[in-house]
């Protein structure tokens, strides 16, 4: 309040640090590459020049998790791939999120059988959930904003 | 060597001088194609009456299960739909629909459609259970809202002549 009016004329801008954090997180979340099946063809589709996801910051997909802050679990996750990705998953750092895009990675979709897990909220937490069998590279910017959303909201004291 | 240089150069400053392709989604929408199936719609009749009769033919053509139907009876004093029953409860979880569009062609009265929303995302999976009051479309202009109280023998049938009823 008063330090505003102090430095007014110096050109100083006060703000929260959770705003400043989250602002910095939003607008630079790396994706780790992780096509699965059929829906990766729309991710990749996305981060093609039509639809081009760099404008949001997510300049390129990561094939490392080391280096990325956002899994696209796209397609259909299997029994074999359910450790697979939950490593994959704790090898990212914190902080991390998780859209699990399409029907066969939010819930099985179609596949009511023994060999692919029903939802990847089995083996990972989920933040944002994308419907569509594949979605369009429009549905998954839009569940991406959704995520920004999320993220925009959360508190200092939920940091971890 | 310089021509070639050139020559390799040519498809570059050809781009340079195109429009970029990218389309600026959430401010710029590319419409739809006429056949692209999106979120469903369940429609009424032009007296505001809904065309859904609660057959469940649409929760048995589905592949994915994603439809769940409870069918009520239809009296003249609370009338939802022409015929003996409406559907009291209609569901359809997004995120287990796969956009085939075999429900809309198992619909004997072509009350759910599928429309062209494609913008589903959800922070819970509860969230993408769409009940009837979100997938019912608005009443139009000049009818009125379910339940209506009707004369009784005018709607019987269940299937009219398949065109509007007034």
């Amino acid at each position: 309040m008063g330090i505003e009016q102090k430095l007014g004329n110096m050109g100083v801008v006060t703000m929260r640090l959770e705003d400043a954090v989250n602002w910095g997180r939003t607008n630079s979340m790396w994706p780790m590459l992780f096509g699965l099946a059929c829906c990766a063809i729309e991710m990749m589709s996305a981060q093609a020049s039509n639809y081009d996801m760099s404008r949001f910051g997510m300049e390129l997909m990561r094939a490392s998790p080391r280096q990325s802050d956002l899994m696209i679990v796209a397609g259909r996750v299997t029994r074999k791939m359910a450790p697979v990705l939950r490593r994959l998953y704790d090898q990212m750092p914190d902080p991390k999120w998780v859209i699990s895009m399409g029907d066969c990675a939010s819930c099985g979709g179609v596949f009511n059988n023994y060999a692919i897990v029903p939802g990847v909220d089995e083996v990972v937490p989920v933040d944002v959930y994308v419907a569509g069998c594949p979605p369009r590279p429009e549905a998954l910017i839009h569940g991406i904003m959704t995520l920004h959303e999320k993220v925009r909201g959360e508190k200092i004291k939920d940091w971890s | 060597m310089f021509t070639e240089i050139l020559r390799g150069l040519r498809t570059t400053f050809k781009m340079m001088l195109e429009k970029p392709v990218t389309v600026q989604y959430p401010e710029v929408k590319r419409p739809v194609r006429r056949r692209f199936k999106g979120r469903h719609e369940l429609r009424r009749y032009d007296n505001g009456l809904e065309r859904c009769i609660g057959c469940s033919l649409c929760a048995a053509a589905c592949p994915a299960d994603a439809i769940f139907v409870e069918s009520a009876e239809n009296t003249d004093e609370e009338r939802y739909s022409p015929g003996e029953r409406y559907a009291s409860t209609y569901e359809i979880n997004m995120l287990r629909c796969i956009f085939c569009g075999y429900c809309e062609d198992a619909c004997p009265t072509q009350a759910i459609v599928l429309g062209d929303n494609y913008e589903l995302s959800f922070t819970d999976r509860r969230q993408a259970i769409y009940g009837k009051e979100m997938l019912l479309v608005p009443v139009k202009e000049g009818g009125l809202p379910t339940p209506q109280k009707t004369e009784p023998g005018k709607f019987n049938r269940s299937i009219p002549e398949m065109n509007n009823p007034d």
